[in-house]
């Protein structure tokens, strides 16, 4: 059955091509030098040069990264609490609303968290005259829905820690802290970094959130882009497009080449490791 | 009692900071939304007279206002609009099944060895931002987009399609979000299908395209159902895609939320339209929750 | 074992209830997973909790190691009540099942972890460390990480971990669970020699009985929750209190029978196969119902039907297996029961029984043992 013939290597090439045509279309456009975006008027820079003097972008920018590190960081906090409260904890007050709750950012549309989170500020801001829009209101509702991401990332990790881990070093001493930092975050480490990268990501990308929460003069990089993109056809937007693709391809490939120099590690390891045992089991058999 | 004693303070501050979070800034606001959704509009366009209130005499009082409710049951744009965002949807996740479901039935069969780089090939795409990715069709489809020069060049057309702000436009961009919700919970399902099955199928008789009906679409419907239900709840909430490719003549739940609170400055009207929207959601997920109870009692 | 390490294991003993559990009962929800259970260990014994799973054999050592609290009971070591102590105040470490390295840390860094909670000076630290290394044979081995150690490599780090702290009480749960066949026996005599050396007071969990009666000085054989029997593994095994522990320790054939003769030094019950002729009193009466347990390698087996008064009884050959050290047979009796016998190979060229060959098999008045219960 694993035959692949032609009708499936044209579909798969089809998708793959609906797939990336448009990015491959973004890329050459930010380099087009014509003022119409989609007429061809040469190769050129200055699209590029012109986005990185653009203040309102590169404030944008700023205040997106700021939003997304602040978010990033509170939900891996928070994550790895909820995380660990629902896993090691049979029972405690609330769990079952709590559980729910954490589900509702992952199944409801951003709209309705959108709307549901503005009505609350504007509400709040009407009774107590706090928080204005702003980067608190956005910083707070990136975080709701980001909770949930991180909270999930780290909880099937945390399934796979061996209990016995954790009881080990009670046994040994450690207070229940104490245990956390030296054993459980060890262990858990990867996924909440991994957590705290997803988040990042999540909030850099949302745009109705941040639509719904932004105040005047606090616009993070995607209401930005939605409002002109709104407009029509920017080469600017192009720019910024072509180069989050070229960050991404820097990331595959520190990735990859990161992956391949651990997995060569682990290879001299191993063979470190089988000729110590061939050693010994010379020895060994030369002892007895 | 099953209370640890060794259990720390700390246990306290783990369950206590994040369920503090989530009833503040996501139980709370959801109460709020349905008590304004309840309320009455006043003097400065704000209802906030409580609903619930002691009476002198000692009698408790809950004034409900359905005001938001009925002008929204009363006016066709709203049902209009519920109807056309739920169509958009299924029209989505139908064509996302259709273009989704060879693709992931072609990459389960691939060779092992191809199938890791096959998938990341999918996935990448989807970590530029999405904004920027919607966008992207505008160049491809504008009246001057590379599209319609295409078309041109090879003398289809003797002058440029109205592609922008169509039906076809708002499905190419919906179907290009949302297909990898399709793709992979169909893929991970149908590359578990064990082949001595359809090698049973074939030993009994059946065809290949017979294997494929009777025997590969039955057994992963749970992967169908769980990829229709991860592309259609978004789809019905899509904000952003019809606001960029869609235009106004597509007719939007998202937008009118939007608009009802920004334009109209009915702070009632929206929350009772984000109420009904939230009902409208859970609707399928009710459905999908207790199709997959009854499969978990058959099992047992 | 050798006297000289026997006699050594005796001068290290002390108190006689070092370690004392009294009246244990733990329950979850409705389940009652120990169940009034009292013990008494002494100082420098090694003490195994012998029972298939499900017997509440670990939920009796997780409630010693502080990680579940008893419904009711106390649990006093070496005069400190410590029923209410969190794990990480008892002086009580664990070797656990699974080892429980952990993954992040070097071979030194596990065997120092319980040092450093301490507090203990950096140079006292790195002294006692390196005993332990020394004492498990793992000195070229400290900066391993436990992925690269094989299996029975980890279950020194894990033994060495759990004796750096030198512990008042040591616990191993299925110390030789994670091993193969062919290094576990010689990884618990290994074991024995080491707890002998430190003179550790020691409790041992598992469900493999020729490891309990290999290690132990003690054997207690549990089943739903409670003690069936207490005391060394020779009393276990020659002289079970009852049917199960008869059953569960070796292999045995049963008798039910009725007491006829009763005198202080013999008594002789009368089976439906035979009648028996046992070595020792019982407390009973006549006409009492009572067990008789025989093992199989206290009979004797000889060529053809031959008619003795008691303690014997005629049969075919059923079933055969050689198992080299000994042949175990299956003789069918008259009655169609099976009587399992085994016979030493002590010559090479003896030539075994073949099958549908009647024998007679019989044994000694000191064979056999009565269980009342």
């Amino acid at each position: 059955m694993r035959r692949f013939p032609w009708l499936a290597t044209l579909w798969t090439v089809l998708v793959y091509g609906f797939l990336y045509l448009p990015i491959v279309v973004l890329v050459i456009y930010s380099f087009n030098d014509s003022r119409m975006v989609t007429v061809w008027g040469g190769w050129t820079l200055r699209w590029y040069a012109e986005a990185a003097a653009d203040q309102v972008v590169i404030d944008a920018l700023v205040l997106s990264l700021e939003i997304a590190v602040a978010t990033a960081t509170a939900s891996v906090v928070l994550g790895t609490c909820a995380a660990y409260a629902l896993t090691r904890y049979r029972r405690f007050p609330g769990k079952g609303l709590f559980t729910l709750l954490l589900n509702v950012p992952l199944v409801l549309p951003t709209v309705v968290l959108a709307m549901v989170l503005l009505l609350f500020f504007v509400s709040m801001e009407h009774l107590f005259g706090f928080p204005q829009k702003g980067f608190t209101t956005l910083f707070i509702g990136h975080t709701v829905m980001c909770v949930s991401y991180a909270a999930i990332t780290i909880m099937s990790r945390l399934r796979e820690v061996d209990p016995a881990l954790e009881e080990a070093a009670m046994d040994l001493g450690a207070r229940p802290s104490q245990v956390f930092f030296l054993v459980t975050l060890p262990a858990i480490f990867q996924a909440v970094a991994s957590a705290w990268l997803l988040t990042l990501s999540l909030s850099l990308d949302e745009v109705v959130i941040s639509a719904f929460l932004s105040g005047p003069g606090t616009s993070p990089l995607p209401v930005v882009i939605f409002s002109r993109a709104r407009l029509g056809l920017n080469p600017e937007i192009n720019v910024i497009g072509a180069v989050t693709v070229y960050l991404v391809l820097a990331g595959l490939l520190l990735a990859s080449v990161w992956m391949a120099r651990r997995a060569k590690q682990r290879a001299r390891e191993n063979a470190a490791l089988l000729r110590q045992a061939q050693v010994e089991a010379l020895t060994s058999s030369s002892a007895s | 009692m099953l209370r640890r004693p060794w259990l720390p303070p700390g246990r306290w501050f783990v369950i206590g900071v994040p369920e503090f979070f989530l009833f503040v800034f996501l139980l709370l606001p959801f109460l709020i939304l349905l008590k304004i959704s309840f309320s009455h509009a006043d003097a400065v366009g704000v209802g906030f007279e409580p609903l619930i209130s002691w009476l002198e005499e000692g009698t408790l009082s809950i004034k409900l206002h359905f005001d938001a409710y009925l002008s929204v049951m009363q006016d066709d744009v709203y049902l209009l609009t519920y109807l056309s965002s739920v169509g958009y949807a299924l029209l989505t996740t139908l064509l996302c099944l259709v273009i989704g479901y060879p693709f992931a039935y072609f990459l389960a069969q691939s060779f092992p060895t191809l199938r890791p780089v096959m998938l990341m090939l999918i996935m990448l795409p989807f970590w530029t931002p999405f904004l920027i990715r919607i966008y992207a069709w505008k160049n491809i489809l504008d009246a001057n987009g590379l599209l319609n020069q295409f078309l041109l060049w090879a003398g289809i057309v003797d002058e440029p399609l109205q592609l922008m702000f169509t039906k076809f436009s708002f499905m190419v961009g919906m179907v290009y979000g949302y297909i990898p919700f399709m793709i992979l919970p169909l893929y991970s399902n149908l590359v578990k299908l064990d082949r001595r099955l359809l090698e049973a199928a074939a030993d009994l008789g059946a065809r290949p395209w017979q294997r494929f009906w009777l025997v590969t679409v039955p057994l992963s419907r749970e992967g169908i159902l769980a990829g229709s239900l991860l592309v259609f709840i978004p789809a019905v909430g899509e904000y952003v895609i019809p606001e960029l490719l869609g235009g106004i003549s597509i007719l939007n739940i998202g937008r009118m939320m939007w608009n009802e609170f920004f334009i109209n400055l009915d702070w009632q009207r929206a929350a009772a339209v984000t109420m009904l929207m939230v009902l409208i959601i859970l609707f399928p997920i009710w459905l999908f929750n207790r199709y997959q109870m009854r499969l978990m009692e058959a099992r047992r | 074992m050798n006297q000289t390490a026997a006699a050594r294991a005796d001068a290290a003993r002390g108190a006689p209830d070092f370690l004392k559990i009294e009246s244990i009962r733990k329950e979850y929800d409705e389940v009652v997973a120990v169940n009034n259970v009292s013990l008494a260990i002494e100082q420098g014994e090694i003490f195994a909790l012998l029972g298939s799973s499900g017997c509440g054999k670990t939920t009796l050592l997780r409630m010693l190691a502080g990680f579940e609290v008893p419904t009711a009971g106390r649990i006093v070591l070496d005069g400190q009540d410590i029923t209410a102590l969190p794990p990480y105040e008892r002086p009580i470490n664990m070797m656990f099942q699974s080892y429980a390295l952990f993954p992040h840390l070097t071979v030194y860094d596990n065997i120092a972890f319980g040092l450093k909670r301490e507090g203990m000076p950096k140079a006292q630290i790195a002294e006692r460390v390196e005993q332990m290394l020394d004492l498990v044979q793992l000195k070229p081995y400290a900066k391993r990480k436990p992925h690269q150690l094989s299996g029975g490599q980890q279950q020194r780090v894990a033994l060495a971990r759990s004796l750096a702290k030198r512990p008042k009480l040591l616990l191993l749960d299925e110390p030789m669970g994670a091993l193969d066949r062919k290094l576990r026996e010689r990884t618990q005599i290994e074991l024995v020699h080491i707890l002998r050396q430190v003179g550790l007071t020691c409790v041992i969990v598992t469900h493999d009985q020729e490891e309990a009666m290999t290690m132990a000085d003690r054997i207690a054989v549990m089943r739903e929750g409670r003690f069936l029997q207490i005391g060394t593994p020779s009393e276990v095994y020659e002289n079970p209190k009852n049917r199960f522990v008869a059953d569960f320790i070796g292999s045995v054939n049963l008798f039910d029978g009725e007491l006829v003769v009763d005198e202080p030094h013999y008594c002789e019950i009368q089976t439906a196969e035979c009648l028996f002729h046992v070595g020792h009193g019982v407390e009973g009466k006549q006409g009492m119902n009572l067990t008789v347990a025989l093992r199989p390698e206290k009979i004797s087996l000889e060529p053809g039907w031959q008619d003795l008064p008691y303690n014997a009884v005629q049969g075919t050959v059923a079933a055969r297996s050689y198992m080299g050290s000994y042949t175990a047979y299956e003789i069918e009796l008259p009655s169609g029961r099976r009587l399992r016998v085994t016979v030493t190979n002590v010559d090479r060229y003896e030539e075994p029984y073949e099958l549908g060959v009647r024998v007679t098999a019989h044994w000694m008045p000191s064979a056999p043992v009565v269980i009342v219960e």
